[in-house]
């Protein structure tokens, strides 16, 4: 019954919540301690089994009465540490928020909890979401549940790699992430999980502890198109607290996967193929086009001219706004203090304690491209190609519907592998960067297998707010692609 | 007059600048909505907004921007219908977020001007650079504790206009008269109450110094966060007569920031490290640009009051004040309400000589604000009502008008109480004429003999016989007349 349960896919769980077929209290539990099972996955930064339980009884109770809140309502799901949560620590898998627990929740986590969902722990991800392996968190690196041939351990992805580990490792029916330049898309691929980064104002960003404001935007991460398009639903909305966020209706979701791609545009953008990208890579995403074809879909080449711009204009204004967003970690009203014998040193000790390498190396990079003297030639530079890439994609939605792209140009990598290297690492978001510079919806569906054996995903691109022909043709491109690998089971022992 | 300092090596002219910054009049912050009144205990108006807690964004407040737009139509300033918000990057204690949201290259408000009155009854205008809107820090209390400092983070967030002169000031004089023009202009509309001692305006002052003749710059310095006019005027003067003495030695004047000394009167040089920043400014990625409509610009414009200049345009057309009157009633809004309040359908030249000479003078006496003045402008009418009927005279009223001082009472009623009503039976007044005459025949003598200066005695004789009461109009008539006879 356990194993079943935790079978389930979210819809599939909602609808025998609705059937009555089990309960929010079974479902929990049973999550629960597959969790608890899956600690050497190190999954999760804080589990909270006794607030989930807690929260699934009010969900049963509530389904008693006639009064369920809606699909979401008794669903576990895993959230990333990234997301303020009230009462419950919240560290951005960093040491310098060493004892934060946030007397609020983020809006996207409070809708969650007002339909009804179950939290049943913080995962863990790369500090501060700076990375695409995990390997940054200050509490250690996340194992993805698939394994390399010769029993390696893997990385997830990053920086959502605990979410994703999480979903692949059926710990959980869903997860929500963050993405500021793949972070929910990449780690999907290399967990063979769905993982939508919705259009930037779609989901607000209060409550969410900042990486890069003009980029950062969360999404669910799912089994199926059809789980995070429900999930989807439930999170987005209209926030005024944030000023980025759209005023723009949330339509329903989970309505649009029925649409298909017949009669769609699918384009295929050409300068998507980049040096060092696996041969496997390449022939996965002509299979995608084909399955596309198959389905209904038109196929047309198109050409997003600045695309080789993208990731070097990313790692100027993502680091720009991090060095900034990062300024109030100091030591002064809450997390890690080192004491010092003047402010200044106080600062010092603080966030040469509490910050990992990779945010130092990165808040000194934006400092850098922010300062007197470089800022036109680096920062203001950059925002010009990101003007150009928005271009690029706004011309190209002029022919296509959505675009279909590889989310990531290798399987998921050894733990260890690419560390003495920032530009190899920083090379993982290469396909993931352009949409979200330009703010566009995007979706990584899981397609095939390596010669590895490991998951591949290819990643959808859309027009802004237009999340349902993403899911749409996601939700083709799934059914074409019938992907049901999964991980071998973990800590059965 | 120009302003010189005299050095060995001939005149001096100093060039001043201002940056003031103006809190916005608000029951809110710029970017949360947490409370700003002035006092409260440390630590209880601020939201987790103005904490810089993780995850918290900024949005900006429209009552605050309305207001910054009021004050650049009260500046006759260009008001920007695009503008952009920035983030201004340092370490500080007392600053939660590591950066204040500031305006930098798009500000809110681009050139404008004031108009100043000088002591001489002319005028000239000093021009406005900009102004912008951005958020105060927190305070750092040092003094409270040997080894640690307290933050109280009340006034963090707190909208600020920062208002920028062009270097168009050349006296320590000018830049009292400009920042007391600013102050009121902000005062009219409402947008800020030009607290110094509360901090609500704070100002930074750039000196620098030329020969007399010259018409480049020459390096100035910037002395932070001046916080009196009085303080203002002497940090010019002081840092003026020490940059002509750095020249006339030999040196140059570094470009600086200073600090004012209260106590000595002087400025000091900060060190290096206390402002050698490299702020990185760029634009806020949590806030969109601020674009305006024209609509509202005008909607905010239309409803604009009179401000000091065109009521005392108006004053003096209307009024016939001179200008130095009409500067001085128009120079607090309080004032002139009160002084439009007495004048309205009385002799307005009267009215004001009252208000100046005799309420400014009773309140200054009293250490009084017009708005706490013990006589309403109500009642102050109705004194000069009772002068303009004969009831009283002029020296009476000015008796009635100290006891209206002291308690506040109405002027009728006081008259009536004291018995003070003037006496214009010309028969009483004809009995202490006669009196009077009767009793000093020597003097009768003299003015029969040709001295009619010594009617004015009799005058006297005449009013301290009946207490002043009595209509000093008739008496001269009536002794004119008994007199000759």
């Amino acid at each position: 019954m356990t194993a079943a349960l935790t079978d389930l896919t979210l819809a599939e769980a909602r609808d025998g919540l609705q059937a009555g077929s089990f309960s929010s209290v079974e479902l929990t539990r049973a999550h629960s301690a597959a969790v608890e099972r899956a600690r050497s996955l190190n999954a999760f930064i804080t589990e909270t089994p006794d607030l989930a339980l807690g929260l699934a009884e009010a969900s049963d109770a509530r389904r008693r009465r006639g009064g369920a809140a809606g699909p979401m309502d008794g669903i576990p799901i895993a959230v990333k540490d990234l997301f303020c949560t009230e009462g419950v620590s919240t560290t951005a898998g960093s040491h310098i928020l060493d004892g934060f627990t946030p007397t609020y929740d983020s809006t996207v986590t409070a809708n969650l909890k007002g339909a009804g969902a179950v939290m049943l722990g913080k995962t863990n991800m790369d500090e501060f979401a700076m990375g695409s392996a995990n390997m940054t968190s200050y509490y250690g690196p996340v194992k993805n549940p698939w394994k390399g041939g010769d029993g390696r351990d893997l990385v997830p992805g990053g920086s959502s790699g605990g979410s994703t580990a999480a979903v692949a490792a059926r710990l959980c029916l869903g997860a929500i992430g963050t993405d500021t330049g793949g972070s929910i898309r990449q780690p999907a691929s290399f967990c063979g999980v769905v993982g939508l980064k919705p259009t930037y104002g779609r989901c607000s960003r209060w409550g969410i502890v900042a990486f890069a404001s003009s980029l950062d935007q969360a999404g669910p991460m799912a089994r199926t198109v059809r789980d995070a398009a429900v999930m989807l639903g439930a999170m987005a909305g209209h926030d005024a607290r944030d000023s980025t966020s759209a005023p723009v209706d949330v339509p329903d979701f989970e309505a649009a996967l029925s649409a298909g791609v017949g009669g769609l545009k699918v384009g295929i953008p050409k300068e998507y193929v980049v040096d060092g990208m696996a041969a496997e890579i390449g022939r996965l995403w002509e299979k995608g086009a084909a399955w596309l074809k198959e389905s209904g879909a038109e196929i047309v080449e198109v050409s997003l001219p600045h695309t080789r711009h993208a990731l070097p204009a990313y790692y100027i204004v993502a680091p720009a706004e991090a060095s900034s967003n990062l300024a109030r970690y100091d030591g002064v009203r809450y997390g890690l203090r080192v004491a010092g014998g003047s402010l200044d040193e106080m600062y010092e000790n603080t966030r040469g304690a509490g910050f990992g390498a990779e945010v130092r190396r990165r808040v000194l990079i934006g400092t850098y491209v922010l300062s007197a003297g470089y800022y036109d030639a680096y920062y203001l530079k950059a925002q010009k190609v990101r003007t150009l890439i928005a271009e690029d994609f706004r011309r190209a939605f002029e022919t296509v519907d959505v675009l279909l792209t590889p989310t990531a140009p290798s399987a998921a990598f050894a733990i260890g592998e690419k560390m003495d290297d920032p530009i190899a690492m920083y090379l993982n978001d290469v396909f993931t960067v352009p949409a979200s510079l330009a703010g566009l919806p995007a979706i990584s569906v899981p397609a095939g297998l390596s010669a590895g054996g490991l998951p591949l995903g290819l990643q959808l691109i859309g027009r802004p707010f237009d999340e349902e022909t993403v899911l749409g043709a996601a939700h083709a491109l799934e059914a074409a692609a019938g992907f049901d690998a999964r991980p071998p089971p973990v800590g059965e022992a | 007059m120009a302003y010189l300092i005299a050095g060995e090596t001939g005149d001096w002219e100093v060039v001043i600048g201002l940056e003031v910054h103006a809190q916005i009049v608000s029951r809110a912050k710029l970017f949360s909505g947490a409370a700003t009144g002035f006092g409260a205990e440390p630590n209880t108006q601020v939201s987790l907004v103005d904490a810089a807690m993780p995850g918290m964004l900024p949005v900006i407040n429209g009552y605050c921007v309305e207001q910054a737009v009021r004050t650049g139509l009260g500046l006759k300033a260009q008001v920007n219908l695009h503008s952009v918000f920035e983030r201004k990057n340092y370490f500080y204690a007392d600053l939660p977020q590591g950066y204040q949201i500031s305006q930098y290259q798009q500000p809110l408000v681009g050139e404008g001007w004031v108009v100043l009155d000088l002591a001489d009854g002319s005028s000239r205008e000093v021009g406005i650079e900009r102004l912008h809107m951005e958020q105060d820090a927190g305070k750092s209390l040092h003094d409270r504790d040997p080894g640690r400092t307290f933050i109280d983070l009340n006034r963090s967030g707190i909208a600020l206009m920062e208002i920028v002169s062009r270097p168009d000031l050349r006296s320590p004089e000018e830049a009292g008269l400009y920042l007391r023009k600013l102050r009121a202009i902000m005062r009219y509309l409402g947008t800020c109450d030009g607290n110094m001692e509360q901090g609500s305006m704070r100002c930074d002052v750039n000196v620098s110094v030329r020969k007399a003749g010259e018409t480049d710059l020459r390096t100035r310095t910037e002395t932070k966060n001046v916080n009196s006019v009085r303080f203002v005027m002497q940090a010019i003067a002081h840092e003026a007569e020490r940059q002509v003495a750095v020249y006339e030695s030999g040196g140059t004047v570094e470009q600086e920031t200073r600090l004012f000394d209260p106590d000595r009167g002087e400025t000091r040089a900060m060190r290096a490290k206390e402002f050698a920043h490299d702020y990185r400014y760029f634009p806020d990625p949590d806030l969109l640009p601020l674009e305006l409509t024209e609509d509202y610009v005008e909607s905010i414009r239309a409803a604009l009051p009179e401000l000091p200049d065109e009521k005392k345009r108006r004053f003096m057309a209307g009024f016939g004040l001179s200008p130095y009157d009409a500067g001085v009633l128009v120079a607090e809004r309080e004032t002139a309400d009160f002084y439009e309040a007495v004048a309205r359908g009385r002799d307005a030249k009267t009215a004001a000589n009252w208000v100046i000479s005799n309420l400014f003078g009773a309140l200054n006496r009293k250490g009084l604000s017009i708005a706490e003045s013990p006589v309403s402008a109500e009642n102050l009418g109705r004194l000069l009502d009772l002068i303009a009927a004969d009831t009283i005279s002029g020296r009476i009223a000015k008796e009635v008008f100290e006891v209206m001082v002291e308690t506040g009472g109405d002027a009728g009623s006081i008259v009536e109480e004291k018995g003070l009503r003037q006496i214009t039976d010309t028969a009483e007044i004809e009995a202490a004429v006669d009196k009077v005459i009767a009793e000093n025949p020597d003097q009768v003598a003299k003015f029969r003999g040709g001295n009619e200066k010594i009617a004015g005695w009799f005058v006297g004789q005449v009013m301290k016989a009946t207490g002043g009461k009595a209509n000093p109009k008739l008496v001269g008539e009536l002794l004119k007349e008994k007199l000759r006879n």
